[in-house]
């Protein structure tokens, strides 16, 4: 079937992989690439006028720690000048009140804090850092600011339970927005899976809270839900589909459909150095590959669903199928359904504890894989 | 959430007004709506200056041909509908 080609909506800007936290989820891949080979302040300004020439409307700062590039405050100058909307996800580590000030003069739209848990000791044991107290800190210094907040939680088996307690944090600040985020399987956090997955009954009660606080906080924060999708009946619609709504630069200036995309086999990417990002978006192989319908499997290529889900997502496809092209297995409709129901099974019947032990009770904790810094 | 006449809206933190390709959007965080005729005339009043009830006659006055109570119910559901996005303050 044609397809016409809409252009890109947001940039996710991964500025850098270096990062002072070793969260055992964290996003990016696991082989991290090193400070000299990141793309320059001028690269990123270059990306950020063509990124608004083909349409995007918002870049989201991110990285690893993108406050640890030393030219942040030029890069945030560099995209409101281009025209762009600039959302920061930071862990707040590399912040004090000079440099928070100077952020939000150069043009820092959106703040999006993460945070581990509402609690130190989680929060300290999945980070793999002492965090927790500098970003109580940073709240604070926000309330002094008018620019938008929002706190995000990443969300898995041993915090799932103080979801109230994150909520009571979020209404003490200046946030009008808190994102939880069960942790998607990739990378760190596929590696980590049999520790992170929430059980069924933790989910169930999740789901509850989030529906009461959701109408209880109307109008004043909104609170956004992203479900663990191996719990799903249907996948998620994975970057809103491939090459259709977001662009992501690695920290070498590698162009990819998805934060994930390098485990697919058999894909190159661009890099902007070589491409304008309007030739990528257009023409690169990577992100024609999964565009439209053509590549697809039944059931995928004749259910109803595909202009909703897109067939989900091409890399956990890959991670438990073995075939990118296959039906993301966490459909119900998918083949392979039944392997993500046996992972839920032997997470569900198997005693774990969900309750996060003292900090000095370092044996019971589960034997977590962190990950390094980058070079 | 009722919205009272008397308040006066104004746009939250981290929500603008921009524009892409000749076309003005409402920038928020983590979204965007696109604003057209009717939508770019309420949200270019949403200063804190206005109240609701100056919004509602205004846009009475510029679309004259619409039915006045149209007009107003149709400003109190994209006022709502901003106010769930959580894209306004009201201040009273």
């Amino acid at each position: 079937m044609p397809h016409e080609l809409s252009n890109p909506l947001a940039l996710i800007a991964e500025l850098t992989h270096r990062c002072p936290l070793h969260c055992v989820y964290c996003s990016n891949p696991l082989e991290l690439q090193a400070r000299n080979l990141e793309i320059s302040t001028e690269d990123w300004s270059r990306v950020f006028q063509e990124a608004a020439q083909l349409g995007v409307l918002q870049a989201d700062f991110t990285g690893g720690e993108p406050l640890a590039r030393t030219d942040i405050i030029d890069l945030v100058r560099a995209a409101r000048a281009a025209g762009l909307y600039i959302n920061l996800i930071t862990s707040g580590l590399p912040l004090d009140e000079t440099r928070l000030s100077a952020l939000i003069a150069a043009g820092l739209d959106h703040i999006q804090l993460s945070f581990q848990g509402a609690q130190e000791g989680i929060s300290n044991e999945i980070s793999g850092t002492k965090s927790h107290g500098q970003k109580l800190r940073v709240l604070e210094w926000i309330k002094q600011h008018r620019v938008a907040l929002t706190l995000n939680f990443v969300i898995h088996r041993r915090n799932i339970d103080q979801l109230e307690e994150m909520v009571a944090l979020a209404e003490s600040s200046s946030a009008t927005r808190i994102e939880f985020a069960n942790v998607q399987y990739y990378g760190w956090a596929f590696a980590n899976r049999e520790n992170l997955l929430p059980i069924r009954e933790q989910l169930d009660r999740s789901m509850a809270i989030i529906k009461r606080e959701q109408e209880r906080l109307e109008g004043r924060i909104r609170v956004e839900y992203v479900v663990p999708d191996y719990y799903a009946k249907y996948p998620k619609p994975c970057m809103g589909g491939w090459g259709r709504k977001l662009m992501l630069i690695t920290p070498t200036g590698d162009a990819l459909p998805c934060h994930a995309a390098q485990v697919i086999p058999d894909l190159s990417f661009e890099n902007v150095k070589e491409r304008s990002l309007r030739e990528i978006w257009e023409r690169s192989a990577a992100f024609q590959k999964f565009r439209g319908e053509d590549w697809m499997q039944e059931p995928c290529k004749t259910c109803d669903r595909r202009e909703q889900d897109f067939g989900g997502c091409r890399c956990q496809a890959l991670l438990l199928a073995g075939d990118a092209a296959a039906t993301d297995p966490v459909c119900s409709l998918a083949p392979l359904r039944p392997k993500v129901d046996a992972i839920l099974a032997a997470v569900n019947l198997a005693p774990v504890s969900v309750v996060a032990p003292p900090p000095n009770e370092p044996l019971t904790r589960p034997s977590w894989l962190y990950r390094p810094n980058a070079g | 959430m009722t919205i009272e006449l008397t308040s006066r809206p104004l746009l939250a933190a981290g929500c603008r007004l921009g524009e892409n390709n000749q076309q003005r959007i409402l920038q928020m965080p983590e979204r965007a709506l696109r604003l057209n005729g009717p939508s770019l005339e309420i949200v270019t009043r949403c200063d804190g200056k206005h109240t609701v009830r100056q919004i509602v006659s205004e846009l009475q006055q510029i679309y004259s041909k619409a039915q006045p109570r149209k007009v107003e119910e149709d400003i109190l559901g994209y006022l709502a509908l901003l106010q769930k996005e959580r894209a306004l303050d009201f201040e009273q």
